[in-house]
């Protein structure tokens, strides 16, 4: 346990101190936001119609820009082959990267949405289950898309690769994501989305580590 | 049992049991493709509400069903390359995966067929076709992977990798998916529901899908000789081949 | 008693073999220099020892058991030291020796990796974010980290690579605490060393 909050630790202060690389990310998610109402336009009834979902892929987007760096820098200065060689075991080292991960480019997501939704004029309770959904999406997000990052390691073409492999798995989580804040906003309850959302969470917490150390052992030979 | 499964494992062995095979394979392919079409475009009659644009479901049907089961076939070849290591496994996986791509892209395209005249649009967001589309996104997403590095072992575990991480998540898409149409658009349009099925169309179909099964072992093997040729290059038995001495000299 | 086996090991590279198939055994206290020229396959070599790189053909084992087997024991016993030192640019010297510890599966303390550090002359720089020290004074951090281990193998390749005159005697003292305390030691280097006891030279070559 102490190795999974040593990776934890050391991979926190190395994002805040290449702060550069993290709020890039962020400053993405903002503009991208921002796109939307420009090439759609500004009247309010389109906007709150398609706020949720274009908050939603703007975070999907977002998260995926910042893949490649999880264990790109790890790979090239060779600490990523000390980390597999480590007597501890691999799927616990590679979780708390991918929580320190969530935590520098995820998290940061849940806390902007909201702010962003108000471009878009969505209700405050809304709003909430933007946040929410966002809450319980970002890390199940930050899952999958390691398991790409750990599989284009070194290869060319590898953020756009990562994208094509690892959107068609986030579909769900988008569709579920997105659709709790519109059944809110319908009326209709979320129950089921948020309920959803937490059985796709659990299998992706305890699958991707897994997968991520088959990956990284993979890319390593 | 296990002794022979391992013994076709060897690509020598199998280069020239895929050989004897393949010719075979592609004249009943044929047969059997044109005994479908001439079941559902002679035999079957016109539906009572679509017409003749109807025929379509003997491609549409088919081809879907097979992007699917050829999915599974490579997930299952990842799995068993992954497991024992053998080479054969990433070079099956590597040979369907195009052909499960293209079976994708012609279910999408007669889909696409089938709407527009159905319907009045070339696309609808169905749930079936929506999964396929995302099914088409996984097979291109599995060839970009493999392609992309250069280390043949290592494409070929990377790419065993994510097809098992795709076959896991396709129910979960499939789902996901079918929630989401149903949600928002209600089942009025839906390529799911097809005219009853009379006895001659479901021959018709199940004709055009085994044609589709046998042409891909047939293209599968011609493909997994390439495969063999080009990576067990340096091998002596590979030099002493006819095709490869002929083509030197 | 630890003992490492190599047996008949082979590897891969563009579907060639690089090498013959290998076979040497080292023991308490025994050195092994890796020699051969560029491309001969030494980094492949090392790295299949370590479990790393998949073997063509061959076992590698440890204290007798192979090291699929043993993998948590083994991974416990290793210290490998690619080309790149795996430290961490935007860390402190300690923060690096410390986290490296931690992963290593023994923590070192706060004081026992500043005296490290202390030792190859670099307490002043303890601080720093690794960023602002010379290559030099880089591979000094990665000597302490080496002192600092408790691991049984160590397995280095190029480690005497461009270090000045005194870097190459702090090294070789390093190296030879740890023959001295029973260690195995498996490295690559183009140069002579001079480790006090007999090096074991091995060729790698068609």
């Amino acid at each position: 346990m102490n190795a999974f909050f040593a990776v934890v630790a050391r991979d926190l202060r190395l994002a805040f101190r290449r702060k550069a690389e993290v709020l890039s990310g962020l400053f993405f998610f903002v503009v991208v936001a921002a796109l939307f109402p420009l090439a759609i336009g500004p009247e309010a009834v389109t906007l709150r119609h398609i706020g949720p979902g274009v908050l939603w892929v703007g975070a999907l987007l977002a998260s995926m820009l910042t893949l490649p760096r999880l264990f790109e820098n790890d790979w090239r200065d060779g600490s990523l082959e000390h980390l597999v060689l480590s007597p501890h075991p691999l799927g616990l080292l590679v979780l708390g990267k991918i929580l320190a991960h969530w935590l520098v480019s995820g998290l940061p997501l849940v806390a902007l949405a909201p702010l962003l939704g108000l471009q878009f004029d969505l209700p405050s309770d809304a709003l909430g289950m933007l946040a929410l959904s966002l809450l319980l999406g970002t890390p199940v997000l930050s899952c999958i898309g390691a398991i790409g990052a750990a599989l284009t390691l070194g290869v060319r073409g590898g953020g756009v690769l990562i994208a094509l492999l690892v959107l068609p798995l986030f579909v769900p989580v988008l569709v579920f994501g997105a659709g709790a804040v519109e059944a809110l906003s319908s009326g209709l309850g979320a129950q089921a989305h948020v309920s959803i959302l937490l059985a796709m969470l659990l299998p992706a917490v305890f699958f991707s580590p897994w997968a991520c150390s088959a990956a990284l052992r993979i890319a390593l030979e | 049992m296990t002794m022979r499964w391992f013994y076709y494992a060897a690509p020598q062995t199998f280069y020239g049991l895929a050989g004897r095979l393949w010719p075979w394979l592609a004249a009943l392919a044929l047969a059997l493709t044109l005994a479908g079409l001439w079941v559902g475009f002679a035999l079957a009659p016109a539906d009572a509400q679509q017409g003749e644009g109807y025929r379509i479901i003997f491609v549409h049907v088919p081809v879907s069903w097979m992007s699917m089961v050829i999915y599974l076939a490579m997930a299952f070849w990842a799995v068993l390359g992954l497991t024992f290591n053998t080479r054969l496994s990433g070079m099956m996986t590597r040979a369907l995966a195009p052909t499960g791509a293209m079976f994708a892209f012609l279910s999408l395209w007669t889909g696409a067929l089938w709407g527009k005249p159905m319907w009045g649009t070339w696309w609808v967001w169905d749930a079936r076709l929506t999964s396929e589309l995302i099914l088409f996104f996984l097979y291109l997403g599995y060839i970009a992977l493999t392609s992309a590095i250069d280390d043949v072992r290592r494409a070929d575990r990377a790419g065993a990798l994510i097809a098992i991480v795709g076959a896991i998540n396709v129910p979960i898409i499939y789902f996901s998916v079918k929630w989401w149409n149903t949600l928002h658009q209600g089942a009025s349009v839906s390529l799911t529901r097809s005219p009853s099925m009379a006895q001659l169309m479901l021959w018709g179909m199940l004709l055009m899908a085994l044609a589709m099964w046998v042409y891909t072992l047939a293209i599968v093997c011609y493909r997994v000789r390439t495969l063999i040729i080009e990576r067990e290059r340096h091998t002596d038995w590979v030099q002493a081949l006819p095709e490869v001495a002929g083509a030197k000299a | 008693m630890s003992q490492l086996q190599a047996i008949a090991l082979s590897c891969e590279r563009g579907g060639r073999p690089l090498f013959a198939p290998q076979s040497f055994t080292l023991s308490a206290g025994q050195a092994m220099q890796i020699e051969g020229d560029n491309g001969s396959g030494k980094t492949s070599l090392l790295r299949m020892v370590c479990g790393l790189a998949p073997t063509a053909s061959g076992e590698v084992r440890w204290g007798g058991q192979a090291i699929a087997e043993v993998r948590h024991a083994f991974s416990r016993d290793l210290l490998y030291l690619g080309h790149n030192l795996g430290l961490k640019d935007e860390l402190s010297a300690l923060e690096n020796l410390q986290t490296a510890s931690v992963l290593a599966g023994h923590v070192v303390s706060h004081p026992q990796a500043l005296q490290a550090l202390q030792s190859q002359g670099l307490e002043a720089r303890a601080h720093l974010p690794l960023r602002v020290l010379s290559q030099g004074q880089k591979r000094r951090v990665a000597l302490a980290r080496l002192q600092l281990s408790k691991a049984r193998l160590w397995v280095l390749d190029e480690p005497f690579v461009a270090l000045d005159t005194l870097a190459v005697h702090a090294l070789q003292q390093v190296l030879r605490n740890h023959l001295q305390q029973d260690g195995l030691l498996l490295f690559t280097s183009h140069q002579a060393v001079d480790l006090g006891s007999a090096v074991l030279p091995w060729r790698l070559g068609r």
